[in-house]
């Protein structure tokens, strides 16, 4: 088949490997139809995560057609259309048994502080990701689910990641009415967690970011009120003023940690590689949010230390949140949210590619280049 | 303001903000959302009929966290360890918890030695690596790198120069290493 396959950092190609096997009874395959790359995938591809193996795939967003089983699975069967949640999880441990799927302690032999990630390195369990044309799906009867046939690809394959993790990053910011949200980032999850604000009941989204095409985004998708820090001295200072002083009293970090807006703590972390992460958007959430306000973490970052400011958090007495989205759980609500047309998560994708360009394909979203939003990719066989 | 009472007006009331946005508030109760309350024991709803699942067969020594009792029943077949990355990857793994911070350089520095394993041995294939088409770079011209780098206050401008060179600079200097070992090993011969 043809695949995705990592060269090593800022390098990969697609070439022919060998098709997934059942390896275990609940397996299923997956033929993909649609992948997405996801800002988080980048982190991968710049060579933060720690034991990422040359020869890896990467993409934990598709969705696909159930190829073939194995003895076990009762759930879905081949021909089914499936959407895969990015965690892969038993269902059964003690976090799965309550609702905690994102942090399974079953699937990912590497590490007790992650789950199973689809095509996100060793760190989270060594299983090969969606960017090919075949994937192999532990626990089938666990984490796919049928895809409605009233529900397009490309908003499928946005529920299993980042639409559903923005939709939970707004959850975890534990918004009441009229509270006033802080979104750092206007990417993808950023995007979806400041329109999923709104359902909550905010009474102000706004929505941080140095670029100006995806800032635009968030004023027409998330209706949101927008701002460049790069056009203030102190963007937490700019928080402060429009806030009446007060401060936010959400603040929701959807950059990670490749944040940019401070020139040291984004080489030494994202091109030194000193860092976990670049917590800079994570600092200016702990600084531009009210005292005993939240502070919703929805950035990924790797496991090395980052250089948070803990003092701030403790002194203002913060609520810091965060998790890996457990995804199959958002779902039943966010379906309603689609159907009744208070979400499209569709709207944001901006570049649709072939499996065979996946190189450009990194490197423009990687760059920002073309007002790159969200790309999906497109196998050959789908 | 924070120096008084009360929190500032809104600027637009609620009823103008359910006008405004689609579905304003329909989450508003946290029984609606499905993230809450964080943990709710119900073992039944996953799909899952096993208390414990069964084991996948173990087809090499799988690497595995020391904080870990025993090897998980599933886990990912992608890459095995090989090479001096692979002796990295096992001692870091046979020797640190996921606390340490040597457990991450380590896997980090293993990555590096893997990048240049699989480069040198892709070598000896029919599909040595190309760093033109691998880096996707080519689509600065067809997608707009110039204008999109150049459009608006983007901060990220400051490192795009060194961003080539922080790329590289491993390469040139594994490369220039490479070739004044390999001078010294001829030139001895010579002598």
């Amino acid at each position: 088949m043809r695949a995705m396959v990592y060269r090593g950092p800022y390098r990969l190609r697609v070439e022919e490997k060998d098709r997934p096997t059942i390896e275990h009874p609940n397996d299923a395959i997956v033929r993909v139809t649609r992948a997405a790359i996801c800002g988080s995938d980048l982190h991968l591809y710049h060579g933060m995560m720690p034991d990422t193996r040359v020869g890896m795939t990467f993409g934990h967003e598709f969705i696909g057609v159930v190829d073939e089983v194995g003895s076990s699975v009762r759930n879905v069967k081949p021909g089914d259309r499936v959407m895969v949640p990015f965690n892969v999880y038993c269902g059964s441990c003690f976090f799965c048994a309550r609702g905690l799927f994102s942090n399974c302690h079953n699937v990912n032999p590497n590490a007790t502080a992650v789950g199973g990630i689809y095509g996100y390195s060793h760190t989270c369990g060594g299983y090969d990701g969606g960017q090919a044309e075949f994937v192999r799906v532990p626990f089938a009867d666990v984490g796919p689910s049928p895809i409605p046939d009233w529900m397009d690809d490309d908003d499928a394959v946005l529920l299993t990641d980042a639409l559903a993790t923005g939709y939970f990053g707004a959850q975890l910011g534990d918004i009441v009415e009229g509270d006033v949200v802080v979104v750092f980032g206007a990417g993808p999850v950023g995007l979806f967690a400041a329109k999923s604000a709104w359902l909550m009941g905010a009474g102000r989204v706004i929505v941080i970011d140095h670029l100006d095409y995806r800032l635009e985004k968030a004023a027409s998708f998330a209706h949101a009120e927008t701002y460049n820090f790069a056009e203030y001295d102190d963007i937490v200072v700019q928080m402060k003023k429009i806030t009446d002083h007060l401060g936010a009293d959400v603040a929701i970090d959807a950059v990670g940690a490749e944040a940019d807006g401070n020139f040291l703590q984004h080489v030494t972390a994202a091109k030194l590689k000193l860092q976990g992460g670049s917590p800079v958007a994570l600092n200016w959430a702990i600084d531009s949010v009210r005292k005993g306000g939240t502070v919703s973490v929805m950035g990924a970052y790797g496991p090395m230390f980052s250089a948070v400011k803990f003092g701030d958090a403790l002194n203002k007495g913060l609520t810091l949140r965060m998790n890996q989205c457990p995804v199959k759980r958002q779902w039943p609500r966010l379906f309603e949210h689609i159907r009744n047309g208070h979400l499209k998560p569709s709207d944001i994708v901006t570049h649709r590619i072939p499996l065979e360009h996946i190189a450009e394909a990194y490197h423009i979203f990687s760059a920002k280049l073309d007002g790159c939003i969200k790309p999906i990719i497109v196998p050959n066989a789908a | 303001m924070p120096y008084t009472p009360d929190k500032p007006k809104l600027a637009e009331s609620t009823d103008e903000l359910r006008a405004r946005i689609p579905g304003w508030g329909v989450d508003l109760d946290p029984r609606d959302r499905p993230a809450v309350p964080r943990e709710r024991f119900d073992p039944s709803l996953n799909g899952a009929h096993w208390e414990f699942p069964e084991r996948q067969p173990e087809k090499w020594p799988r690497e595995m966290s020391i904080e870990h009792k025993f090897l998980t029943p599933v886990f990912g077949t992608s890459c095995p360890p090989r090479g001096l990355s692979g002796m990295i990857r096992r001692y870091s793994y046979r020797t640190y918890s996921e606390g340490r911070a040597a457990h991450w350089l380590l896997l980090l520095a293993a990555d590096r030695v893997d990048a240049v394993e699989g480069t040198l041995l892709s070598f000896l294939t029919r599909h040595p690596d190309n760093p033109l088409t691998e880096t996707g770079v080519l689509s600065e011209f067809t997608h707009h790198g110039l204008s999109s780098r150049l459009r608006g206050k983007r901060v990220d401008r400051v490192h795009h120069l060194i961003d080539p060179v922080i790329v590289a600079a491993p390469w040139v200097l594994a490369g220039g290493v490479a070739y004044l070992a390999v001078r010294r090993v001829v030139r001895s011969r010579k002598g």
